[in-house]
């Protein structure tokens, strides 16, 4: 089958451009992630979106909307870590940690209690990009539109927080409120990201291309320009490779980015050797 | 008359509930440059965060440039250099360049854009600095003193009336070290910066600061650095001999 052939086919087209809108989202927010060593919010947050995906189905929400319906909650859990870090003075690990294990916990009960739900809960462990619909990719567009105009609005403070907190705070940054725009943010496309590649594999989209793209960056500004680019490539073959090779989408695209993490890796350590 | 730009007024703060400042009060006058010294645990760098807004005083009162700290909002009109970065990471992507720049950032409103004169504000600085040919550098590849010019550049880009110093030098070679003081003393005597300095390097704050404040917990000597080598009080305190090396060194 050729390339134009597979392009040919309404999902494949949907997969590709909503894949790419999602990676190019995880990829800049993932740089200020990682750099802030919260890399694991994207899985922590994934995690709660397991939990709230099990109450709307629970409350019988309609399949379709079932995503957007998760948002509320993932949203007041991002604030939930915020606090717990902030007021409880627990380290921003354990705060992902709690509620993180507290989404998966609901997730499970609910099932349980429910006695299983018409639709698979657990698909939205794996997700299935080659599902999505219309709406989700209207949904996808609309997001990518509102998370990289607050980046380019918050730009130069996401920098500054990123570098060092306190010396931002004694510049009049209001550091508060930039952590709160970036796990925000973060839990807007963690919900959207579901889809894509699933909740088990959420953060691989926010913590590799982020990490391949530090390995060779010659400013912070081409950082997320290379990391964007690299997680568009990886969603692009992931999304050719699994359909030719016949296997799991979400998993596809999660290697494609190890593997470029890797080759990216061992070139700059073998450039270093020389 | 000159201006006050900082004021203290019985200033105390707790750490773990162990008190760290005990009423301490002193005021710096626009083109001061007041070194700050005193030993470890003494409470010089929560002193530092506290004028700063970093930390919240358990008693007392901070004015800078004539307001109550919490109602300061001219951050552009403070440089900070801290003693170490909290969370530096020497993998950070940003260049010298990068990082100076967002040390023009507290004067900018929202959406904080780059501005007319920026550019030009950002070249001035590399070159008093002495760091435009590294400019294009990412700050993790550079030496322990380049990288403390690129932090002072970032803190002195936006032509700060006020530098607020927690012991900048520590991790430098005595070259290095001498030219940073240097640096220091031009920026107050031809900007008229006002620079406070902490730091534990006696010698050079007698050698270039114009004003010297011992603290331990409070403050214990408040003059000039000649006044504190003729303080029998001072004697008093550190022992004839502690004062003897201490003054002797300069």
């Amino acid at each position: 089958m050729t390339i134009t052939e597979i392009l040919s086919y309404g999902f494949i087209q949907r997969a590709l451009v909503a894949g790419s809108l999602i990676a190019v989202l995880c990829a800049v927010l993932g740089v200020f992630l990682v750099l802030r060593r919260l890399s694991l919010i994207g899985d922590g947050l994934a995690h709660v979106t397991f939990g709230s995906v099990a109450i709307a189905l629970f409350l019988r929400i309609n399949p379709a909307v079932v995503t957007v319906a998760a948002i509320p909650l993932v949203l007041l859990s991002s604030f939930g870590i915020l606090k717990l870090t902030d007021k409880a003075r627990i380290y921003g690990d354990a705060a992902i940690g709690i509620v993180s294990s507290l989404g998966i916990a609901c997730g499970v009960l609910l099932a349980s209690v429910a006695g299983g739900f018409n639709i698979d809960l657990f698909s939205y462990l794996f997700g299935n990009i080659l599902a999505i619909g219309t709406g989700d990719l209207v949904l996808a567009l609309v997001l990518f539109a509102v998370v990289l105009l607050a980046v380019f609005f918050f730009y130069y403070d996401l920098v500054a927080i990123t570098f060092d907190e306190e010396l931002a705070r004694s510049s009049g940054i209001r550091t508060k409120t930039i952590n709160t725009v970036l796990v925000l943010l973060t839990a807007l496309t963690v919900v959207l990201a579901m889809k894509l590649v699933g909740i088990m594999l959420i953060s691989a989209l926010l913590i590799l291309p982020a990490v391949t793209a530090l390995q060779v960056a010659a400013s912070f500004r081409a950082t997320i320009l290379v990391a964007a680019l690299l997680a568009v490539g990886s969603v692009v073959v992931g999304i050719f490779g699994s359909f030719i090779l016949n296997l799991p989408t979400g998993a596809s695209i999660v290697m494609v980015n190890f593997v470029v993490f890797m080759l990216v890796f061992s070139g700059k350590k073998l450039r270093q050797a020389r | 008359m000159s201006l006050e730009l900082v004021a203290t007024s019985e200033l105390c703060s707790s750490y773990n509930g162990a008190e760290v400042l005990h009423e301490v009060s002193f005021r710096v006058q626009q083109g001061d440059y007041l070194g700050i010294v005193g030993p470890n645990g003494s409470g010089k760098s929560t002193l530092v965060k506290t004028l700063l807004g970093l930390n919240r005083p358990t008693h007392g009162t901070v004015t800078l440039f004539g307001l109550p700290q919490d109602q300061f909002g001219d951050w552009q009109k403070i440089g900070y250099l801290p003693q170490r970065l909290k969370f530096f990471n020497p993998n950070f992507p940003a260049t010298v360049e990068e990082l100076v720049r967002l040390g023009l950032l507290a004067g900018k409103g929202f959406p904080k854009r780059r501005a007319k004169g920026d550019d030009a504000a950002v070249e001035e600085t590399l070159a008093i600095m002495g760091i435009t040919d590294i400019r294009k550098r990412l700050i993790g590849e550079l030496s322990g003193g380049q990288q403390q010019r690129a932090l002072l550049a970032r803190a002195i880009v936006g032509k700060p009336e006020l530098l607020i110093m927690d012991e900048p030098t520590t991790a430098l070679d005595p070259e290095t070290r001498e030219r940073f003081y240097e640096l220091l003393q031009l920026l107050n005597r031809e900007r008229n910066t006002t620079v406070i300095l902490v730091t534990h390097d006696t010698w050079s704050i007698g050698k270039y600061a114009t004003r010297f404040l011992y603290i331990d917990k409070r403050v214990v000597f408040d003059g000039t650095f000649d006044q504190f080598c003729q303080s029998e009080e001072m004697t008093g305190f550190f022992g004839e001999h502690a004062q003897h090396i201490i003054c002797h060194r300069h």
